[in-house]
């Protein structure tokens, strides 16, 4: 289960669509007595302009507090934490850059990365492409559509406690219900969950259950977004099927595809519920994670200092992961501009 | 559940689907069909009483289905029908011997109870603090408005792990930890919902509020009598996204409760099931009642989750 699904990885347009104009009060404050019921004594500017300001800031101020402190704070803290060994009870000591060396050379933060690396690859094209296919199977009218939509987007809106707990049941290599089936048809029973050769697959195989019906959703719903002018003038010039589909409908998803390919990359490199319900990152570490290692140092091992140390780490691949999409479009961007401009020197 | 599909009202019968897929669909402007590949004008009728995609889609719907039905049916199996190897799918009758051990033997009413005050409190004050930031964001001037709008979108970026640690440090400071406060305070306003409601309000027109101004009416009274109530779309996105995020959290409270009083429905599921992984029917049964409340919300509030959904995503 993601969190808050945040319009932070979108491109802010909207911000600043909103000029300055929007913000400004409600009246022209220096022209004090245009409000009837307000004697002319209190409407001198100086005085409205302090008590809108007092105003807004008892309107901000709680979650200023909230998001700022929980926030702000705790980067820093984390920080500081990264250079130090901390076990979370004792007063802490600085070690520089040791935890960062150490990081290096851990075989365990390695082999967390790699996974990391393997599920988030594979689960980022799979989600959206099978996510692709049912959107586009979907988006017609024929009847149950709306039934179908809601049965494959259930999953998402159940916890990823409960989708380990329930997985766990049906693929238990003793009495599970999945080893029950592959029984029937004349295959040996499988590990699943307890194979360190197939755990990182059922979970992937989990998550792309419980994830595949976001990306229906979203892209239905983009889908649906199309100018239907657009369509009918390419089929006017005699598109096929596969052209319209080739030509038409796939461009117009792009921004759409650019969000999802963000947002289900950056749920995947943080996924842990699922890790910590199901396998605990076992068998022999084969579903251990970066998040869960994370956990595993810090409320565990007690480790803090470490823990922070990997978790600066990942939060450095997010970063450089949300900075790409911005920095290849202003990049396009500029050469574009730079070839309109050569055209119009032509 | 129909209702939310964006068109089966509209088709009364399959032959009536097909001939309302052909081109001359297009002329209605009023209702903008579905663009895709599958409308061509070339399309023939075919021999199945239906359209063909539903052989396509119903098995696959089914797949997505067949987990959350085997949840539904072994919950309310006994012990010895779910270890039988290969499990049934026909069994005997209803057996409600997992439910009556979760409620009478665990502790899932004391987690349910814990789990619906975070729940409500957080959707309750993200509603109110939400608002009440956001309308300041977007209709109020004040020194450094700007500078922390965009410290706190900016704050929407940092990985929750990044955080989780020092939170921890904070809250044992602040002597919650252990305690529903300490799952509480972090979940009390997110950047999310100030932004997106001071998206909505900025999209209001400023005539109606102008006027109840000019006529006396204080902020306060201007955001609750004239802006809230338009502000239902918005109200209802944020609801739904904090209900759903801090009900299914397990992250946080795993790392902020220890005493199994204060346990979430999550953290309790969880552990309930490491200590009584042979106990199935009882495992599952806790499992149903920690997914019926936002498997319900969800089923009876479709549209509203799913436009949550799409438009957080996509519009905020």
């Amino acid at each position: 289960m993601p969190r808050l699904p945040t319009p932070v990885t979108l491109p802010d347009r909207g911000e600043k669509r909103s000029p300055r104009t929007r913000t400004r009060p409600f009246l022209a404050l220096g022209k004090g007595g245009t409000a009837p019921d307000n004697p002319a004594g209190r409407n001198r500017p100086g005085r409205r302009i302090r008590q809108e300001t007092a105003t807004a800031w008892a309107f901000v101020a709680p979650s200023v507090l909230v998001i700022l402190g929980l926030s702000v704070v705790p980067v820093v803290w984390s920080l500081l934490l990264s250079f130090q060994a901390d076990d979370l009870v004792t007063p802490s000591r600085w070690v520089g850059l040791d935890n960062y060396r150490a990081l290096a050379q851990d075989p365990h933060f390695d082999q967390a990365v790699r996974n990391t690396l393997v599920y988030t690859l594979l689960y980022v094209p799979l989600s959206i492409g099978f996510g692709l296919l049912l959107a586009l199977a979907l988006n017609r009218r024929i009847r149950l559509v709306g039934l179908y939509r809601t049965l494959i987007f259930v999953p998402f809106v159940i916890s990823a406690a409960a989708q380990g707990v329930l997985f766990s049941f049906i693929l238990d290599p003793e009495f599970g219900a999945a080893n029950a089936v592959l029984d029937k048809v004349g295959i040996s029973p499988q590990g699943f969950l307890n194979d360190p050769g197939q755990a990182l697959a059922a979970l992937l195989a989990i998550s792309l259950w419980s994830g595949t019906g976001f990306c229906v959703v979203v892209l239905l719903a983009a889908l649906q977004d199309v100018p239907p002018s657009l369509v009918e003038a390419a089929r006017l010039d005699g598109a096929g099927r596969l052209h319209l589909l080739r030509h038409v409908v796939l461009p117009s998803l792009g921004p759409v595809m650019v969000f999802l390919l963000l947002w289900q990359a950056i749920t995947s490199l943080q996924v842990f519920d699922l890790v910590y319900v199901t396998t605990k990152g076992g068998p022999l570490g084969s579903t251990t994670v970066i998040v869960y290692f994370i956990w595993e140092q810090a409320f565990k091992n007690f480790t803090a200092g470490y823990g922070a140390a990997a978790a600066y780490a990942l939060a450095l691949a997010l970063l450089v992961l949300a900075a790409v999409p911005r920095l290849t479009r202003s990049v396009r961007d500029r050469t574009r501009a730079d070839r309109h401009l050569e055209g119009a020197a032509r | 559940m129909t209702t939310a599909s964006p068109s089966p009202a509209a088709s009364p019968s399959p032959a009536a689907s097909t001939s309302s897929a052909s081109s001359s669909v297009y002329a209605d402007t009023a209702c903008p069909p579905p663009t895709g590949a599958a409308t061509g004008p070339r399309r023939r009728r075919t021999l199945l009483p239906f359209s063909p995609w539903h052989l396509l889609l119903a098995p696959l719907c089914l797949l997505f289905a067949i987990p959350l039905i085997w949840l539904l049916l072994s919950s309310v199996m006994s012990d010895a029908e779910i270890n039988r190897f290969p499990p049934s799918l026909w069994q005997s009758g209803i057996d409600l011997e997992g439910y009556r051990y979760v409620i009478g033997n665990a502790m899932f009413p004391r987690w349910f109870a814990n789990s619906l005050i975070v729940s409500l409190t957080a959707v309750a004050s993200n509603l109110v603090l939400g608002s009440l930031g956001g309308y300041a964001f977007a209709r109020m001037r004040f020194a450094g408005s700007r500078i922390l709008l965009a410290l706190m979108l900016a704050t929407m970026a940092i990985p929750f792990q990044l955080t989780m640690i020092p939170t921890f440090l904070v809250m044992k400071r602040l002597g919650l930890i252990d305690s529903l406060g300490a799952l509480i305070v972090p979940s009390l306003v997110t950047p999310f919902a100030v932004f997106l409601l001071r998206q909505f309000f900025l999209s209001l027109p400023r005539e109606l509020e102008e006027a109840a101004w000019l006529d006396g009416c204080s902020r306060l009274g201007v955001l609750w009598r004239i802006v809230l109530p338009l502000s239902r779309p918005a109200l209802s996105t944020v609801a739904v996204l904090t209900f759903l995020t801090t009900w299914n959290d397990l992250t946080w409270p795993l790392i902020a409760i220890n005493h199994d009083t204060q346990y979430t429905l999550q953290l309790g599921l969880t552990t309930f099931q490491g200590q009584h992984h042979t106990r199935w029917s009882a495992v599952m049964a806790g499992n149903m009642i920690t997914v019926l409340p936002v498997l319900l919300a969800f089923l009876f509030a479709q549209k509203t989750f799913i436009q949550s959904i799409t438009s957080s995503g996509l519009k905020g």
